[in-house]
């Protein structure tokens, strides 16, 4: 520590440095914003127009500011009935999914049997066929199956082909949060006196609750928003967005901005208690 | 019967392989089975009421597994487990009046430390009231008191074994498991804990099934050992018989160090048996030890009971004795270690007291000439059997770098 050393200390800044320095302050940081202005434009859009008051029946043009879309806002006629239908389906094919689902992630990832990973690489087969063939081959089915009158497209069509896809989609996110499940924690409940039904119910049911509910959000935003799957096993019913759909190609009123703006905000919501009860779980 | 805890009657267990294939080559010959893995062979065994019993061994040899099928975790290929006379070989473990400290602790991380201890009474329905009780009871005992509302990611490790203890102790199972349960702890901690465990099962009274592969561990609170090899137990003693008598050469060599000399027998005279080493130096052990012995034996002899004089100094007419010369020495501030080189190439360990010497002022240097002896009962006799022969080292070479 002698008096020359010090300056020694602070280095004489080059030129190239302060450049580095100065993307390394500032381009992450545009970089990052410009991706997140990327991703949320749209929504931001949807969520603008849905206060606008269009002239005529095309909201594609900011006229001025208005609450009526949001005071009334299924006030078009069928659009009430599809979102309802849109939710129920949603709802029960996400149980059924979600029950099912966790159930075979269990097996698959607890027991062995034939055909173990057969099943395994099958599960992903219903993510990978893109879904006009999914769709397709679903009618194909449905009308296959009975004879004339055909097998009705209605409701229950609809809802067996989002449980079929839905399915694969919880099975494997259920499946990801049981594999690293420590298997020892279900001996000491047995150990405690826990038969297999309460070893399920008090330990391994809330450890994997987590991912449980990030698989019913999923089957559920999954479903409410399909359209190609659900447009060649629907009939004459008409889910919410088979209704946009069809609007479309007269102009889609602004209650349909109002009713995205809403499910937007309520996924935002979701996702935001998922993640805080996630938080205070593993905290402690 | 009460007086027995387990009873193990030919308890196997066989992982993987082919069973009906195992069975088929039982009466097609030459028929090939896979035969699996044997890692509990036929195993008898008796665990007394009240008894602090140690399962020793090294890295797979079965502990684990055995204490596993006592749990009810893994079902036996063969054989049967008594619980105090009763059959409990088919229940499942929450039928059984035992209870386990898992190694890695599994506590419930979603529960409290005192929903963790209470499960085991909830189970039984054990009232409101009563559950307080005895859960505050328990964390006492354990030292833990104040911890209740904690969650098992907010306490340290050996604070979790604590629990674990507790959480199995209240619910005063016939027979307590242990699966290396200080394992994770570091060295000060656990000796801390050894006392403890120690203490805690002398209080409560319940029979301790302990799995270690540390033998100081296993001494220190032990009332009863059964050294394990191979899905096996080698023998099965107090502490003290196991150390001062080991019947085998594993059992030798896994529970501190000891020196193993090949020798022939060369008849009994009176109480003692006479042997002759390689080199023709002859030996006496008390003709007790050699009885009922088949085979070919080692005589055995621990690094303590060993004295070193000065060639022609006076060494008792009853004592063994063997001269050679000192190859090595190393002070460990109790003792010192010497390894001395025999005539025909062994070398034998000493351990030495740092206290005042009898025989020589100084340590010994190496290269002096000396003289070993030891009492005649002070020896023990192994049995050669053939496939002992990758006991752990005995060689007092590698002991050297045990210390
Ligand atoms: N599920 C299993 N499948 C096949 N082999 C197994 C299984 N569990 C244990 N083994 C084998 O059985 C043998 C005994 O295992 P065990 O766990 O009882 O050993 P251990 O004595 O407890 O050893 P450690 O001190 O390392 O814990 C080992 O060789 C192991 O590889
Ligand atoms: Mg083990």
């Amino acid at each position: 520590m002698t008096a020359e050393a010090a300056p020694m200390n602070r280095p004489r800044v080059g030129l190239l440095t302060s450049i580095k320095r100065l993307a390394d302050r500032y381009l992450l940081m545009t970089y990052t914003s410009l991706a997140v202005i990327y991703l949320l434009l749209p929504v931001a859009v949807i969520i603008l127009f849905s206060f606008n008051d269009p002239i005529g029946r095309r909201n594609f043009v900011w006229q001025r500011f208005s609450l009526d879309a949001w005071l009334n806002p299924l006030g078009v006629p069928g659009l009430g009935e599809s979102v309802w239908l849109s939710l129920v389906i949603a709802f029960v094919s996400t149980l059924f999914a979600t029950m099912i689902g966790t159930l075979m992630a269990l097996a698959l990832v607890r027991y062995e049997f034939r055909g173990k990973s057969l099943t395994n690489s099958l599960i992903f087969l219903p993510m990978a066929t893109p879904e006009i063939v999914m769709g397709a081959s679903l009618l194909t089915l449905f009308v296959s199956i009975g004879n004339p009158p055909f097998f009705p497209l209605n409701i229950v069509t609809i809802l067996i082909a989002h449980i079929l896809f839905n399915i694969s989609y919880v099975v494997v996110t259920v499946r990801a949060r049981l594999v690293g499940f420590p298997r020892h924690l279900e001996e000491a409940a047995m150990d405690l006196g826990a038969n297999e039904w309460v070893t399920f119910w008090r330990v391994t049911f809330p450890l994997i609750l987590p991912g449980i509910v990030a698989a019913a959000l999923l089957a559920f935003s999954l479903s409410i928003d399909d359209f190609v799957i659900t447009n060649f096993s629907a009939g004459q019913t008409q889910t919410f967005p088979m209704f946009i759909y069809a609007q479309a190609r007269v102009g889609v009123p602004v209650q349909v901005y109002v009713i995205g703006s809403i499910i937007f905000l309520v996924a935002v919501i979701s996702v935001g208690l998922t993640t805080l009860a996630g938080r205070r779980q593993s905290s402690g | 019967m009460a007086d027995v805890a387990v009873r193990l009657v030919q308890l196997t267990k066989r992982f993987g392989g082919d069973a009906v294939g195992r069975r088929a080559a039982k009466y097609v010959p030459g028929a090939n089975a896979d035969e699996g893995f044997l890692a509990v062979d036929h195993i008898d065994l008796e665990v007394r009421d009240g008894e602090f019993f140690s399962l020793l061994g090294p890295s797979g040899c079965g502990k684990t597994t055995t204490l596993r099928m006592v749990g009810g975790f893994e079902q036996p290929t063969d054989g049967r487990i008594e619980l105090q006379g009763e059959d409990v070989t088919w229940l499942p473990a929450y039928q059984r009046n035992v209870n386990t400290v898992f190694q890695n602790y599994a506590l419930f991380p979603h529960l409290t430390i005192y929903e963790n201890v209470a499960f085991g009474l909830r189970r039984k329905k054990v009232a409101d009231a009563d559950v307080r009780k005895r859960v505050t009871e328990m964390l006492e005992l354990v030292e833990l008191p104040g911890y209740e509302r904690r969650k098992p990611a907010q306490i340290s490790g050996g604070q979790a074994q604590r629990v674990a203890l507790a959480r199995a102790l209240v619910n005063r199972p016939a027979v307590l498991l242990l699966d290396e349960p200080l394992g994770a702890l570091d060295l000060k901690l656990r000796k801390q804990m050894q006392v403890e465990l120690k203490r805690i099962q002398q209080e409560v009274g319940i029979t301790f099934v302990y799995v270690t592969h540390d033998q100081e561990e296993a001494m220190t609170m032990s009332d009863r050992i059964a050294v394990m090899h191979k899905g096996r137990y080698e023998q099965l003693g107090d502490p003290e018989a196991l150390y001062e008598r080991p019947k085998t050469r594993f059992v030798a060599g896994f529970l501190g160090v000891s020196n193993l000399l090949s020798v022939d027998s060369d008849g009994t005279s009176g109480d003692f048996a006479a042997f002759k080493l390689g080199d023709g130096t002859a030996c006496r052990v008390p003709s007790a030890l050699v009885a009922g012995r088949k085979g070919k034996i080692a005589l055995g002899v621990r690094p303590e009971k060993i004295r070193l004089t000065e060639p022609g100094k006076d060494i008792p007419d009853s004592f063994n004795r063997l001269t050679g010369t000192i190859a090595h020495a190393s002070y460990l501030g109790v003792s010192t270690q010497y390894i001395v080189a025999l005539p025909d190439g062994h070398r034998v360990t000493v351990f030495e007291q740092n206290v005042a010497r009898a025989t020589k002022a100084e340590l010994w240097a190496t290269g002096e000439a000396v003289v070993l002896s030891w009492q005649p009962d002070h020896s023990f006799i192994v049995e050669e059997a053939g496939d002992n022969v990758d006991a752990p080292g005995i060689d007092a070479l590698e002991a050297v770098g045990v210390q």
